[in-house]
C-alpha cells in the first residue's frame, strides 16, 4: 500500500512537471505512432511475400507489435527514467539523498522519475492488440485472457529484475550507462516472434537480456500458442529473478559510499 | 608547423582516434546494435524463405545471408551519427570552440567518422567472419565486381555523410530535432535496402525507392559486391552516386552558410 502511495506522488509529481510542456505530449504521440507504424510496415513488406512466419500468422503478429508497444510503454512510464536517473546518482554521489529518506531505497530508485506521456503507448498498445484480436475473430477465452494477464505481469516482473541487478553494478563500476544500450538493442529484436531466431540467439534473448518473456511469452498466451509449461517457468523465473534481485540490491547498497564527503 | 590539408587531416586523425580510445567500451557497446539488426532482419526472411520452400524473389538462403552480411558491413561503414550531437552543440555552446577554426566543420567530422570506423573494423570484422561461419552466404562476385565496389562503397560513404550532415545542421532551427531524426532513420531503413532488399518491396515502393538518394547510400554498393549488377547498371549506379554528391554538397553548403549566420553562441 506505500509502494502505491509513493507511486502516486511521483506520479502527480512526473505530471506536474509534465503539463508545463504540454506540446511533448503530441510529440510523444507522433514518436509512438512512427515506431509502431514502422513496425506495422515491416509486417506488411513480410507479409507480402508470405502468409505465415514461423507459423505466426499476420494478425496474430500484429498482436506481438502491440505486446511490444504496451511493454515498451510500461517500462518507459518510470522504471527506465527512474533507473537512468540512480546510475547518474551513484556516479555523481546525490544517491545520499536518496538514502536517507525514511522509505525503502530500493522503491525509491525504481520510480522517482515518471514520464506521464509514455502512458500514449500503454494506451496504443492494448488498442491494437483489440484491433487484432478482432480482426481475428476468435473469441479469446478467459483462459487465454488470464494466461496474458499473468505472463504481462511476470514479465514487466522479470525485466525490473533484470534492469535493477544491472544498474546495482554501478556501485562497483561507476560509468555503465553504456550497458543500458544494449538493453534497447535487445529489445528491437524482440518486435519478432523469438521462436524465429536460432538457438543460440533464443537463449541470448531468453537468459542473457530477457526480453523474449516480455514480448514473446505475453502474446503467445494471448493467441493461444503457449505451450503450459511456458507459462508456469516464467512465473517462476519471475518470483526468483525478483528476489535475486533484492539480495544483489542490498549487497550492492552497501557499497556505495557517497562521492560528495 | 602545420602546412596544407593532409597535414591538418593527419593531427586531427590521431586526436579522434585517441579521443575514441579513451572510450573503446563504450565504442563496443554502440556496435551491438550495428550487428543485432541486420542479423534480425536476415533471420526474419530466412524464415520467409523457408515458408516459401527456400526463397524470396530470386534470393536463396544463402544469397540472403549474403546479402544482411554485407548490408551490415557496408552500413557500418557509411552511417553518421551526428544528427544526434548537432542539437547539443548547438545548445551547449560547443560550437564556439569549432567556429573558431579556419576550416569547415565537417572536415573535423568525417574524420572522427573514419576514426571511429577504422577502430571499430577490429571488432566488426571477426563477428561478421563469425555469422559467416554460421550463416553460409553464398557469393561470387566476378573480379570487375569487386574493384568496382571500392569506389561506390567510398562514395557511398559521401552521399550519406553529405545528407545527414545537412539534416543534423537543422538543429540550428530546431530545439528538439530527435522526432525528425527517428522519422529519417525510418525512411532510409526502408528505402536504402536495409529492412529487405529492394527487390522484397511492393512495385511502388520499388519506383520511390529508384528517386531517392538512400539506395545510393547502402543497398547499390551490396548489390554490386554479390555481383547482381551488370557493368552498365554499375556504372548508372557509380553516375547516380556522383550526381546525388553533387547536389548534397551544394544543399550541404546553402545551409551550412545560413546555419552558421543564424547561430548565437550560449555559454561563457
Amino acid at each position: 500500500m506505500n509502494a502505491l502511495r509513493l507511486l502516486a506522488i511521483f506520479f502527480r509529481l512526473g505530471a506536474m512537471n509534465e503539463v508545463q510542456y504540454r506540446a511533448n505530449f503530441w510529440i510523444q504521440l507522433v514518436r509512438t505512432v512512427m515506431n509502431l507504424g514502422f513496425a506495422l510496415f515491416a509486417v506488411f513488406i513480410v507479409f507480402d511475400q508470405t502468409d505465415h512466419l514461423n507459423g505466426w500468422t499476420p494478425p496474430e503478429l500484429v498482436v506481438l507489435m502491440g505486446v511490444w508497444t504496451l511493454m515498451g510503454g510500461l517500462l518507459g512510464v518510470a522504471m527506465q527514467p527512474s533507473m537512468e536517473k540512480f546510475i547518474e546518482d551513484v556516479r555523481e554521489g546525490t544517491l545520499d539523498f536518496t538514502l536517507t529518506k525514511p522509505e525503502d531505497a530500493q522503491l525509491l530508485v525504481s520510480i522517482s522519475q515518471v514520464r506521464v506521456w509514455r502512458l500514449v503507448d500503454v494506451v496504443v498498445g492494448p488498442l491494437v492488440i483489440f484491433a487484432a484480436l478482432s480482426y481475428m475473430g476468435e473469441e479469446t477465452d478467459g483462459h487465454e485472457a488470464l494466461g496474458f494477464a499473468v505472463t504481462l505481469t511476470a514479465g514487466t516482473i522479470i525485466l525490473y529484475s533484470f534492469w535493477l541487478m544491472l544498474s546495482t553494478v554501478s556501485f562497483w563500476f561507476v560509468r555503465i550507462e553504456n550497458i543500458l544500450m544494449i538493453f534497447h538493442s535487445m529489445y528491437g529484436a524482440a518486435r519478432w516472434p523469438v521462436t524465429i531466431y536460432p538457438g543460440w540467439m533464443q537463449a541470448m534473448l531468453t537468459f542473457l537480456v530477457p526480453v523474449a518473456f516480455a514480448v514473446t511469452v505475453p502474446a503467445g498466451a494471448l493467441v493461444g500458442r503457449l505451450p503450459m509449461p511456458w507459462l508456469f517457468g516464467t512465473v517462476a523465473l519471475a518470483t526468483v529473478l525478483l528476489v535475486a534481485s533484492r539480495l544483489f540490491w542490498k549487497i550492492g547498497v552497501r557499497h556505495y559510499s557517497g562521492a560528495s564527503a | 608547423m602545420i602546412r596544407g590539408f593532409s597535414d591538418i587531416y593527419r593531427t586531427l586523425f590521431g586526436m579522434e582516434l585517441s579521443v575514441m580510445f579513451q572510450y573503446r567500451a563504450a565504442v563496443v557497446i554502440w556496435l551491438l546494435g550495428l550487428v543485432l539488426q541486420p542479423v534480425v532482419h536476415m533471420v526474419v526472411w530466412l524464415t520467409v524463405a523457408e515458408s516459401k520452400g527456400g526463397s524470396v524473389e530470386d534470393f536463396d538462403a544463402g544469397t540472403i545471408a549474403a546479402y544482411f552480411l554485407v548490408m551490415m558491413l557496408v552500413n557500418h561503414v557509411t552511417f553518421t551519427w551526428h544528427m544526434f550531437e548537432m542539437g547539443w552543440r548547438v545548445r551547449s555552446g560547443f560550437f564556439n570552440a569549432i567556429l573558431v577554426q579556419p576550416l569547415h566543420p565537417w572536415h573535423r567530422d568525417v574524420l572522427q567518422n573514419i576514426a571511429y570506423k577504422v577502430l571499430t573494423l577490429a571488432v566488426m570484422l571477426p563477428v561478421a567472419a563469425l555469422l559467416a561461419w554460421y550463416f553460409k552466404p553464398t557469393l561470387q562476385p566476378p573480379s570487375w565486381a569487386v574493384l568496382a565496389f571500392v569506389p561506390a562503397l567510398g562514395l557511398a560513404f559521401l552521399t550519406r555523410f553529405l545528407f545527414e550532415w545537412t539534416l543534423a545542421l537543422l538543429a540550428f532551427w530546431i530545439t528538439d530535432t530527435s522526432g525528425l531524426n527517428n522519422l529519417y532513420l525510418a525512411f532510409a531503413l526502408v528505402f536504402s535496402g536495409s529492412l529487405a532488399p529492394l527487390d522484397f518491396l511492393p512495385a511502388p515502393l520499388q519506383i520511390v525507392a529508384a528517386w531517392s538518394p538512400f539506395q545510393w547510400m547502402v543497398s547499390f554498393p551490396v548489390e554490386l559486391l554479390l555481383g547482381r549488377l551488370t557493368p552498365a547498371e554499375t556504372v548508372h549506379g557509380l553516375t547516380m552516386q556522383l550526381l546525388w554528391i553533387g547536389l548534397g554538397f551544394s544543399v550541404m553548403q546553402l545551409t551550412w552558410g545560413r546555419a552558421s549566420s543564424r547561430y548565437s553562441a550560449v555559454g561563457a
